[in-house]
């Protein structure tokens, strides 16, 4: 059958019969290369037009509509516009943070695709800790997001920077621990093996109580994470205009852009991933026939649709919810999520050691 | 009033919001003192669309001079233009037609509703929630519709002249104001689903900007926002002008002091709107839709005050004629002016993000303030 796990060997035998070693490997590192950065490209231009068409469709409008066929073209005219842009840097700004900042936020934000696993058998790097990769890695861009604050020379900017801080850090907590929940269950780090242990049902489905209070916490969590509404008090557009990247224009912004839409479709993946399954088929029990028929479904399609599926779901958010005010922000994380998924850790293990998931 | 005087230390982060920015809704520059996220205290610096209206009113005729209003507060210019027209009959002795009273009378609270619709999308959007927008406007078009037929413009009125209005209404004009009811009577449900039952929004807004009656009378606040500390100031009830002292309707009074109270007074006075829009609109009586006035108007030696509820307040006009064709001295009292003078002490104490939701439940329209 079709697969890309059949592609990537083939590629990968073929580099390795006819090149030595090192060449080989260095070809591979090239060609992985041009794919995360094909595939960066893509998702911000995909998760851009889509993020159009869904605030349309809930605001009674119709989006872009004039850029080629549906105005699916509409996001590479806007890039070719700021591309061409001139880039400005404000007076008093700490020039080499300034520039150096949007391009941290990026790298991390490309450096934590690597551990995904986008269909079956096709990942850049299966590392033994892949999730504490994923949680390790991302939290540096709000390294990034305190650089352009505090190298912006704006007041504006400072406040959304602080503001960041405090909420990445803050929410890293509970999306840490909700995750630990699934870890508890799965007993391993390695994405492989999460997405393999769920062979016969997610993790949503067997996993009880506890997995569900998971999910619906990883959710909120990893919305405030990305600076998302209701939690994008970062660049709260009605309070601090736009906050830690007012003083950026041109593709420096357009860096920071893209970099959050990438970021959502990790969180969204390692979603994915932990509670429905990655590129797991939807299995009902011991219904041969209906499995069969989800089986024919490509990997890739199962693992992009769930992923898209949430990331769909933090769009109905931004479009729906107000923004909260930056003490409710934190009196949510520190008052109710980290208290709740601290026990809701305990239930998990408790269920992990008692065996009762299914 | 006793207030602390605040002593701006270094450790104060002073940040000029405006005169661009996305909440202050045109051209208000406030200069506020920061201490992290707290406000300690809000400067507003006004002046930034001051045409001089009431300069420019002393070389117009007593028929040119209400145009100029409709550009005070534009989100209720068929009641500026109301206000003015009944300065003039004032001082004309004019009796305003029956048919022409209660066409101004639906006039106005056509105008009230279309105002507090984008209010209310204006407020949602302040508070970070982008759709409600684009919902309050699709209502709001439909009013504009309703305008455009019968007056010919959609937000510039110019409609109410001296003696009455200057033309009938269009032969459509029922059938879609009762097709705009049906409508809005859905929808204004739909707005309570989606904001006023929201907890992040009732979290945003309860105890937040806190004034209280004694408070709001000193500072002079009036409409909606003095409403809603339970001042009683609805000149509507208070000084009954054309048809209103015959229609049933109570004044909305919430006693929160809030935002969350102010919101709601509004959230209800678009029920009472649309409750009196249904009163008049099958009961228009026949006759003229204006008086017989002379062409050139002359005022005699006197002075001359209107007041009406606009959809933010009461509006004042004051007018002093020396007995020629145009008033010596015109002066507006401004609903928005008293109210943004309460802003300082409503945001004291109060996070940043407060300040725009407090803003917003003010409603202020900045060329009503500045004129």
């Amino acid at each position: 059958m079709w697969s890309l796990q059949n592609i990537a060997d083939k590629v990968h035998d073929w580099l390795y019969l006819t090149f030595n070693p090192t060449l080989a490997m260095l070809f591979e590192f090239v060609i992985i290369g041009a794919l995360a950065i094909g595939l960066f490209a893509m998702l911000g231009l995909i998760l851009i037009y889509m993020e159009r068409k869904v605030s349309a469709w809930m605001q009674l409008r119709l989006g872009p509509n004039r850029v080629g066929p549906k105005g699916i073209f509409q996001t590479m005219a806007d890039t070719l516009k700021l591309i061409v842009k001139e880039g400005m840097t404000p007076d008093g700004a700490d020039k080499l943070l300034f520039h150096i900042a949007p391009f941290l936020v990026m790298i991390v934000a490309m450096v934590v695709l690597a551990p995904l696993m986008f269909a079956k058998g096709f990942q850049i790097w299966d590392i033994n800790i892949g999730v504490f990769f994923i949680t390790a890695v991302s939290s540096i861009s709000v390294i990034g997001v305190l650089m352009a604050g505090w190298a912006s020379n704006n007041k504006y900017s400072l406040l959304g920077a602080m503001r960041s801080g405090a909420q990445i850090v803050s929410y890293e907590l509970s999306a840490g621990l909700s995750i630990l929940a699934v870890i508890v269950l799965t007993g391993s780090l390695k994405l492989s093996d999460i997405i393999a242990s769920q062979e016969n049902g997610w993790w949503i489905f067997k996993g009880h109580l506890p997995v569900w209070i998971a999910f619906v916490i990883f959710i909120i969590a990893v919305t405030a994470e990305t600076n998302r509404a209701p939690f994008d008090l970062a660049e709260a557009e009605s309070e601090l205009t736009a906050g830690f990247h007012t003083e950026y224009s041109g593709m420096k912004f357009a860096l920071f852009f893209l970099a959050e839409y990438v970021n959502i479709f990790v969180v969204c993946a390692l979603g994915a991933t932990l509670f429905l399954g990655g590129w797991m088929p939807l299995h009902f029990g011991t219904n041969t026939q209906f499995n069969k028929v989800m089986d024919y479904i490509p990997s890739v399609v199962w693992f992009f649709g769930k992923t898209f599926f949430l990331i769909f779901v933090i769009m109905w958010f931004r479009w729906t919810f107000p923004r909260l005010r930056i003490d409710q922000l934190l009196h949510l994380e520190w008052k109710y999520l980290l208290p709740i998924s601290m026990i809701n850790l305990l239930l998990a293990t408790l269920i992990a050691i008692m065996n009762w998931h299914f | 009033m006793t207030e602390e005087v605040v002593i701006t230390d270094q450790d104060d982060l002073i940040i000029n919001v405006g005169p661009q920015h996305p909440s202050t809704h045109g051209v208000l520059h406030l200069v506020i003192t920061l201490n992290g996220e707290t406000v300690k205290k809000v400067e507003p610096h006004l002046g930034y669309i001051h045409r001089s209206i009431e300069k420019m009113c002393e070389s117009l005729t007593y028929r040119q001079f209400i145009y100029t209003t409709s550009r005070m507060d534009y989100l209720s210019s068929h009641i500026n233009n109301h206000c003015c027209a009944m300065c003039v009959e004032k001082g004309l002795q004019v009796e305003v037609p029956p048919r022409a009273q209660v066409i101004r009378v639906l006039m106005d609270e056509l105008t009230r509703l279309a105002s507090h619709q984008l209010w209310w999308g204006a407020l949602a959007m302040d508070v970070g929630a982008l759709t409600p927008f684009f919902l309050a406007f699709r209502e709001r078009e439909m009013i504009n519709d309703i305008m455009e037929e019968t007056c010919g413009t959609r937000l510039t009125m110019n409609y109410m002249v001296p003696g009455g209005v200057m033309a009938d209404i269009h032969p459509n004009f029922q059938r879609r104001v009762h097709e705009f009811l049906a409508h809005f009577k859905r929808k204004i449900d739909e707005y309570d689903e989606l904001i006023t039952d929201n907890i992040i929004f009732q979290n945003r807004t309860k105890g937040i900007g806190f004034i209280s009656k004694e408070d709001a009378i000193s500072y002079g606040m009036s409409g909606p926002s003095a409403r809603g500390s339970g001042v009683q100031c609805d000149i509507r009830k208070l000084y009954p002008y054309e048809v209103y002292d015959k229609l049933q309707f109570k004044e909305i009074i919430e006693s929160g002091g809030d935002c969350f109270a102010r919101y709601m007074v509004r959230m209800k006075e678009m029920k009472q709107s649309m409750s009196i829009v249904e009163q008049l609109i099958d009961n228009i009586p026949e006759g003229d839709f204006q008086a017989k006035t002379k062409n050139v108007l002359k005022l005699p030696k006197g002075e001359f005050y209107s007041r009406v509820e606009t959809a933010r307040g009461e509006l004042g006009v004051y007018i002093i004629s020396e007995g020629g064709t145009t008033p010596y001295r015109i002066k507006f009292r401004s609903p928005g002016y008293s109210n943004l003078s309460a802003l300082d002490h409503m945001t004291r104490g109060q996070k940043i993000g407060d300040m725009v939701a407090i803003m917003g439940t003010l409603d202020l329209v900045i060329p009503d303030i500045d004129r």
